[in-house]
């Protein structure tokens, strides 16, 4: 392996406004199972992968690849993805050259990756026209054109309707079986039993649990994760 | 009253070759300072939009305060460069169409770079967290969004051509009203009403108010289109 993973936190907490929302944690990711984090609203799903992909700097601790210059081999899609006002395919054009990738190969890859999240066929579509599905499709063309040994979601689906949630689920399957390794926050629990093969579960910014996924669901440990598996908050 | 609108609309109509003389050297010099604020004040407001550095809030409050610039004060700056016992006298520009461009360029430049600022932070917002994760940032991911915006950014360009084509202080000053040379439509007005040939002033008067509304009708036709074109 020569690889970027394993990832490690070591003693990473961040606290933004006086208020902490990600206590200090130690947590190694390593290549290969897909890792799902859960927690309700506010547990610091959405904060622990922006540190993780290094959009924001932990306020303790360090947030360590194996190897150094992460940046171009991971990559992050967010729950509204932002696309520039240009072509699908010129979208995609944008982030390989943002990579570095020689100019003479960045329409075929491009194209490639339209191609494999299905949305061949809208390659020449101003991006900002596309439906939802189609711009979290091209969000994942996107990420899918770099080739990266990490991808982060953000509750990648929340927005869309059942339809096209399952054919972005298609999509982060495909990356799986690439060998990218997926780290995604979802809030659907279904998402997360078709998806994953561990459950990081976060409440009020601790990991209170972590489990694989056919341990977790029917046995959580934790009785925070027993709750929210329940659907009862521990605090209501 | 009214003899003088008739008469006014009959030198409109009939091309009067002196006064189409002064509308062309009038769109010249206004268009030739907005084309150079806004070469300048795109890039210098998406810098002050995307950078952190100490001092960004006075930058920003003093580009703001800098768009209300009296014509006459930037007039009489111009005029102190350019004069012959003045740093750019040599130049000899004093009371020629550049001299005039270069004051309308100041007086112009901070009100699309306070525009194109605004404009661009409140996407910056939208944009950064996208652009940082795939590993864009600074001057690029500054250049991407003033692209990306460009046809917002249209409204900043024609708040600084509606200034340059209605000012009458700068170019004044600095042109020093040659008939024939640096005659342009305000300082024209304002001549021919104080001397009373209103039929002149008002035909003048008619032609600037027609090509500040075909600019911005066209610049929103330009930026509808856009909008359905590229969402």
């Amino acid at each position: 392996m020569s690889g970027i993973l394993p990832l490690r936190l070591e003693g990473v907490s961040f606290a933004a406004g006086g208020r902490t929302i990600i206590e200090p944690l130690d947590l190694t990711l390593e290549a290969g199972a897909s890792t799902i984090i859960l927690g309700a609203n506010g547990a610091g799903k959405s904060v622990l992968m922006r540190l993780m992909h290094g959009l924001l700097a932990p306020s303790t601790g360090r947030v360590a690849w194996r190897t150094e210059g992460p940046r171009r081999r991971q990559a992050m899609v967010f729950q509204r993805p932002v696309l520039l006002r240009r072509s699908a395919l010129a979208n995609v054009v944008y982030a390989l050259d943002a990579a570095g990738v020689p100019v003479g190969q960045q329409a075929r890859l491009a194209r490639e990756a339209l191609q494999e999240v299905g949305l061949a066929y809208a390659a020449g579509r101003p991006a900002r026209v596309l439906s939802g599905g189609e711009q979290q499709r091209l969000a994942l063309a996107r990420a899918w054109a770099l080739h990266p040994e990490v991808l982060f979601l953000d509750e990648p689906t929340a927005n869309l309707d059942p339809g096209a949630a399952r054919e972005i689920e298609a999509v982060i399957k495909a990356f799986d079986v690439a060998g990218t390794k997926i780290v995604m926050s979802t809030h659907n629990l279904g998402q997360a039993r078709r998806l994953g093969d561990e459950v990081i579960f976060l409440h009020q910014g601790r990991v209170a649990e972590r489990a694989p996924i056919e341990k977790f669901f029917p046995r959580p440990v934790s009785p925070e994760a027993a709750a929210f598996i329940k659907g009862e908050l521990p605090w209501a | 009253m009214l003899d003088a609108v008739v008469s006014g609309l009959r030198l409109v109509a009939t091309l009067d070759l002196r006064l189409w003389e002064i509308v062309g050297l009038s769109l010249a010099v206004s268009l030739s300072a907005v084309a150079f604020a806004t070469l300048i004040g795109l890039p210098v407001g998406a810098a002050i939009a995307v950078g952190r550095f100490p001092g960004r809030q006075a930058v920003v409050v003093m580009l703001n305060a800098l768009m209300g610039l009296p014509p006459v004060v930037v007039g009489l700056f111009v005029y102190l460069l350019l004069s012959r016992a003045g740093p750019l006298g040599e130049l000899g520009l004093l009371f020629t169409p550049p001299a005039m461009v270069i004051a309308q360029t100041i007086l112009v430049l901070p009100i699309i770079a306070a525009l194109a600022r605004q404009a661009v932070e409140d996407s910056w917002r939208e944009y950064e967290e996208q652009l940082r994760s795939l590993g864009v940032d600074g001057v690029r991911g500054a250049l991407t969004v003033l692209w990306d915006i460009r046809f917002s950014l249209l409204t900043a360009v024609l708040a600084g051509l509606g200034r340059a084509s209605a000012e009458v202080g700068a170019v004044m000053i600095v042109g020093g009203n040659i008939d024939g040379v640096t005659r342009v439509m305000t300082t024209t007005i304002a001549l021919e009403t104080s001397r009373g040939d209103l039929p002149l002033a008002l035909g003048l008067g008619m032609v600037l108010i027609a090509i500040v509304l075909a600019l911005n009708a066209a610049a929103q036709i330009i930026k509808d289109a856009a909008q359905r074109r590229y969402g």
